[in-house]
């Protein structure tokens, strides 16, 4: 199966049962990604797929043969974060940090969908073609990533403040 | 998981004449159908990937949208047609699951999602007609809170979990199929089984035929349509009760309408007699409340989801007034 992950092509041997989780954890070796509940519930194991956030432990990794992954080793190093990485730390978005590559790999993919006016359950008029990204929608768009050690206030302040900046 | 081939379909009719043989399934975003797998309540020999076959959302002459089977969850949610004329359908999906989840979701993989509780899941522990046909059923007297309250049997007592078919099944969306007899329509509301003593057969598809999109009419009264969606947390969360509706009224009459009900029985069920008691009347509370007494008369408890009655009363009651109030 081939692959372009974080930018580089990869082929890959692997049987057909392997999730996309699996194939990046134990074949290809990107352990940022986590895996949590292994059945869509947390979000621990969020990538990006052309762009698009999905959760990798229900993908079958032969679903994506040909696509473009990016995890949070393509996103940011230990010796140069991405700025949403370090918003994270400034504001105390996470404690044991398990959830975390998730909810950067989420919220990079939630705030493309806010760009291009996608609309969420808590989003008063459908129509309305640019929204605001309230506490409250910002909370929505993110309830699919879970944390354990509850530092959604943290995690709140920074996207909000890398949303912001990045304006 | 048990292993299986996979295939990915180059079109239609190389999808169908690959599948109709016992073990075979279609594999839309996998996210019902990969977690079921991997649990091994689903065995399938072989897979057929329909994920990459067409995925467009045309607005026709007529008004009428065609929506291609493999279109995600997100894409239906934010498609400015549904947003205008649709807005239930829009409302329904971006309440259902997670954002990841509408991503990888196609609408064809929705819609065949499996009728399910927690006891379907438990393939060790617990006794399932859906799993095991013939097997009982350990939910009819185990924690049912969150199961049927209207059309289940003695067999059965799981609810559809999809919102999304909850709206469709409001919008009267007319299901477009394919398979060895060739092309055939259905109506969403005929595309699902109660679960009668087989309720390890959830629809009218016959074996191997595909779902290939799903139709819209073109009718004035769903643009003054609504979703709620009622449940034990405010995001991603199954509903315990939903209401899909539609409203128009003219001079304080209802001049047409449409409910449908999510999170109480073994399909998306619409409201035929509650509608059928409105139409012609006049618009107001005590109408809406009428009318949903009568849906409900019908309903039979299980020993702890009763508040169910009440509830799917007083949120059918909620959305009329709701709809009714945008019309003033």
């Amino acid at each position: 199966m081939h692959f372009t992950v974080n930018g580089q092509p990869v082929d890959v041997e692997c049987d057909l049962r392997t999730s996309l989780l699996d194939l990046l954890r134990d074949h290809l070796h990107l352990s940022g990604t986590k895996k949590g509940c292994n059945q869509g519930a947390c979000g621990a194991c969020t990538v990006l797929a052309e762009g698009e956030r999905i959760n990798s432990c229900l993908a079958l990794a032969v679903q994506y043969e040909g696509r473009e992954i990016t995890t949070i080793e393509g996103l940011g190093t230990a010796t140069a974060l991405h700025p949403l990485q370090r918003a994270f730390v400034e504001h105390d978005g996470l404690q044991c940090g398990y959830c975390t590559p998730g909810q950067i790999c989420s919220a990079i993919g939630m705030l493309r969908e806010f760009d291009r006016g996608v609309p969420s359950h808590v989003t008063s008029i459908l129509t309305d073609e640019q929204f605001a990204l309230t506490h409250d929608e910002l909370r929505e768009r993110m309830s699919g990533n879970l944390c354990r050690c509850g530092a959604y206030n943290g995690i709140v302040d920074a996207i909000t403040e890398f949303h912001e900046e990045a304006q | 998981m048990t292993p299986f081939t996979y295939a990915r379909a180059a079109s239609v009719p190389d999808a169908v004449q690959r599948a109709g043989v016992t073990g075979v399934k279609y594999l839309g975003g996998g996210t019902n159908l990969v977690d079921l797998m991997r649990e091994r309540v689903e065995r399938p020999s072989a897979l057929i990937d329909v994920s990459r076959l067409n995925a467009a959302i045309v607005e026709r002459d007529d008004g009428s949208l065609m929506i291609d089977a493999a279109t995600r969850n997100t894409a239906i949610a934010e498609h400015r047609a549904v947003r205008e004329r649709y807005p239930v359908l829009s409302r329904a999906i971006l309440a259902g699951a997670s954002a990841q989840i509408r991503n990888m979701a196609t609408l064809g993989g929705n819609l065949l999602q499996r009728t399910r509780c927690t006891y379907f899941f438990d393939d060790e522990g617990s006794r399932c007609n859906k799993r095991t046909p013939g097997q009982g059923c350990d939910a009819v007297g185990g924690f049912n809170r969150n199961h049927a309250i209207l059309g289940a049997s003695p067999s059965c007592v799981a609810t559809h979990p999809s919102d999304m078919a909850v709206a469709l099944a409001a919008l009267d969306a007319v299901v477009h199929l394919n398979g060895a007899g060739g092309e055939r329509t259905v109506s969403i509301n005929d595309l699902h089984r109660l679960p009668g003593d087989r309720p390890d057969i959830e629809t009218e598809l016959a074996p191997g035929e595909l779902i290939t999109g799903v139709e819209l009419p073109a009718r004035q009264l769903y643009v003054r349509s609504t979703y709620r969606k009622v449940r034990d947390r405010s995001s991603y969360a199954f509903a315990l009760v939903s209401v899909a509706a539609a409203l128009e009224v003219q001079d304080g009459v209802v001049a047409d309408v449409r409910i449908a009900l999510g999170g109480v029985a073994h399909k998306p069920w619409r409201a035929w007699k509650a509608e059928q008691t409105l139409r012609g009347g006049p618009a107001t509370e005590d109408a809406f409340r009428a009318a949903a007494q009568v849906e409900l008369a019908d309903a039979r408890p299980l020993a702890h989801n009763a508040f169910k009655i009440e509830l799917a009363m007083r949120t059918i009651v909620a959305v009329l007034n709701e709809l009714n109030g945008d019309s003033a």
